[in-house]
């Protein structure tokens, strides 16, 4: 027996408005990348020249992939796996290729998540001292040289546990009264916090020195393929497209719903804080550089050191640095958080569509191994090193790797993109046409394969971060071949005997669909 | 700052942010019966 629409609407959950998913899919996108590796990103770019070639990706690029995304959760009504075995059975391996990658990101992205949260209370008593770095690494972290090790940091342990708690707590409370309702909160929060934070680095001296770091333009840079390569990365990346959660939230969206609108609310949205990011760091980097007496290109850092290491020396030395560290921290745990809960629900939400679990039980199934695997692998002493491996070959031979080939099987195999298109067209206010097509089909493939490609040859060139070949063979390779063997075998196995695959293009509705992108 | 980078920085502003509101005033003026009348239910 198959259940019907409605019925399984009622059983998977669904946000309440539009408002609500919109919040919640840019509480996704908005993570730690926004923060930490954007305003890095343009300064090494171009500078103010950057925007050029960024707006250009988020516009041909970024929104519509993020329009694909919406398309295929939001016409089938399932989780990625369910989503794709409904566009074309069989395609489902690449949404359980999405399914394995979203349980690797989380595992390791909670620790960070961990990290942050132990610092917002550092802030106040900068318990770094005179030495950030050092109380980072070998204090707080304690790193020890290279290898695995078993000795267990309890100063991350505990934070980690409660961050694993928070996260199970929001997401078995469900779709709209968990990841809907946390976003609501979250999201204005973090963005109030973060001005605030904004207008606090504006006032210190030296900002003025920043923002000329971060704005005044390189124009030649534009004619730097590298240049274009790293524009197309940072909106891929941060708009969180290609692995299944845009599929997942969409699914739970109301079926008259606007979704080629809402998608450039949240493509800007996203965006828009990307540029108060930068505007928030550069002008603290600038202060840390004028307090030093060096130029500000000597003190400019991205990633984990400029959220560990620079950000408590500017703490250190700016007046009322508490508030500055309690703002600056608080708004990574809040952006880290929100992203977290939604890059597990692609999990859950697959695991809950093929065995018709309960949300708890399927919450239970899937949160209880990701946090334990994130405890053992990440709360000891070598939990940095594998943080750093797993983080830099899952973004690239994991999302940006699936998306390419989703991009490319939809597209040109399956011949997807007339269908979804007419099902945006149906309720949406951006119409999608030939010029969407062209874009999915071939512009964004072909710069994301552009951007995969020189990875995957400087991977090769130059072993990542001077590990170990055991260490990225096992958790950098290994980790991105075992997402898509893994994505082979549970497209393999059955559906739940009242799951219904029918194809979307099997109905009339989809053909009025297909007539409708005419 | 100069006034290469004023102008840049105003330019980003103004595409991004508003790029937002434009996107924001968009949404608002379509019809809004997408919205479902009621919380659905989820266990």
């Amino acid at each position: 027996m198959t259940t019907s629409p409605p019925d399984q609407q009622e059983r998977r959950g669904a946000f309440s408005s539009r408002r609500v998913f919109i919040l919640a899919a840019i509480g996704s996108a908005v993570g730690l990348g926004n923060i930490w590796r954007f305003p890095y990103v343009a300064y090494e770019n171009g500078g103010g020249a950057f925007v050029v070639p960024y707006l250009v990706a988020l516009l041909t690029a970024g929104i519509p992939f993020l329009f694909l995304d919406y398309a295929l959760g939001h016409r089938h009504r399932g989780s990625a796996p369910l989503s794709f075995a409904r566009q074309s059975r069989a395609t489902e391996a690449l949404g359980w290729w999405q399914v394995g990658i979203c349980f690797m990101i989380a595992i390791y992205y909670a620790a960070v998540i961990a990290y942050a949260v132990r610092y917002t209370f550092f802030s106040v008593g900068q318990s770094w001292g005179d030495d950030p770095e050092g109380y980072f690494f070998e204090e707080f972290l304690r790193v020890e040289g290279s290898g695995i090790t078993t000795e267990v940091v309890v100063g991350v342990l505990v934070p980690l546990l409660i961050v694993w708690a928070a996260v199970l707590l929001i997401m078995g409370l469900g779709v709209q009264n968990g990841i809907g309702a946390s976003s609501v909160v979250f999201i204005p929060l973090l963005v109030v916090a973060f001005a605030v934070l904004v207008v606090r680095s504006l006032f210190l001296p030296g900002a003025a020195a920043g923002l000329d770091q971060l704005f005044t333009p390189d124009w030649g840079a534009l004619t730097n393929a590298s240049v274009w390569a790293a524009a197309f990365g940072q909106i891929f990346f941060s708009l969180s497209i290609g692995f299944g959660i845009m599929i997942t939230y969409a699914s739970y969206v109301g079926r008259r719903t606007d979704m080629t609108g809402s998608g450039f609310v949240v493509g800007f949205a996203n965006s828009g804080f990307e540029l108060l990011a930068g505007i928030g760091v550069f002008a603290a980097l600038g202060f840390m550089a004028q307090a030093n007496g060096v130029a500000v290109d000597e003190v400019v850092a991205d990633g984990i050191g400029l959220a560990f290491v620079a950000f408590p020396a500017i703490i250190s030395e700016a007046p009322g640095g508490a508030l500055i560290g309690v703002l600056f921290f608080g708004s990574l745990v809040i952006a880290g958080l929100t992203s977290l809960v939604s890059v597990l629900e692609v999990v859950v939400s697959a695991v809950r569509d093929k065995l018709e679990l309960s949300r708890l039980t399927a919450v239970a199934v899937v949160g209880g191994p990701a946090a334990l695997v994130s405890l053992v692998l990440f709360s000891t002493t070598s939990g940095l090193s594998v943080l750093d491996i797993v983080d830099y070959f899952i973004n690239r031979f994991g999302i940006l790797l699936v998306a390419v080939v989703s991009m490319v099987v939809l597209a040109w195999f399956v011949r997807a993109l007339p269908g979804l298109a007419g099902h945006l067209n149906r309720h949406g206010s951006i119409r999608l046409g030939r010029v969407w097509m062209a874009l999915v089909a071939v512009v964004a493939p072909l710069a994301l394969a552009f951007v995969l490609a020189r990875d995957f040859l400087d991977t090769l060139d130059k072993p990542y971060g001077g590990y170990p070949g055991w260490m990225l063979g096992v958790f950098g390779w290994g980790a991105a071949g075992l997402v898509l063997v893994l994505g082979l075998v549970l497209a393999r196995l059955p559906w739940h005997r009242s799951v219904d695959l029918t194809p979307a293009g099997s109905t009339s509705h989809a053909a009025n669909d297909e007539e409708e992108a005419r | 700052m100069s006034t290469e980078a004023i102008v840049m920085m105003v330019v980003a502003m103004v595409v991004l942010w508003g790029g937002l509101g434009a996107a924001v005033v968009n949404l608002l003026r379509q019809d809004t019966s997408g919205e479902p009348d009621h919380t659905h239910r989820d266990l």
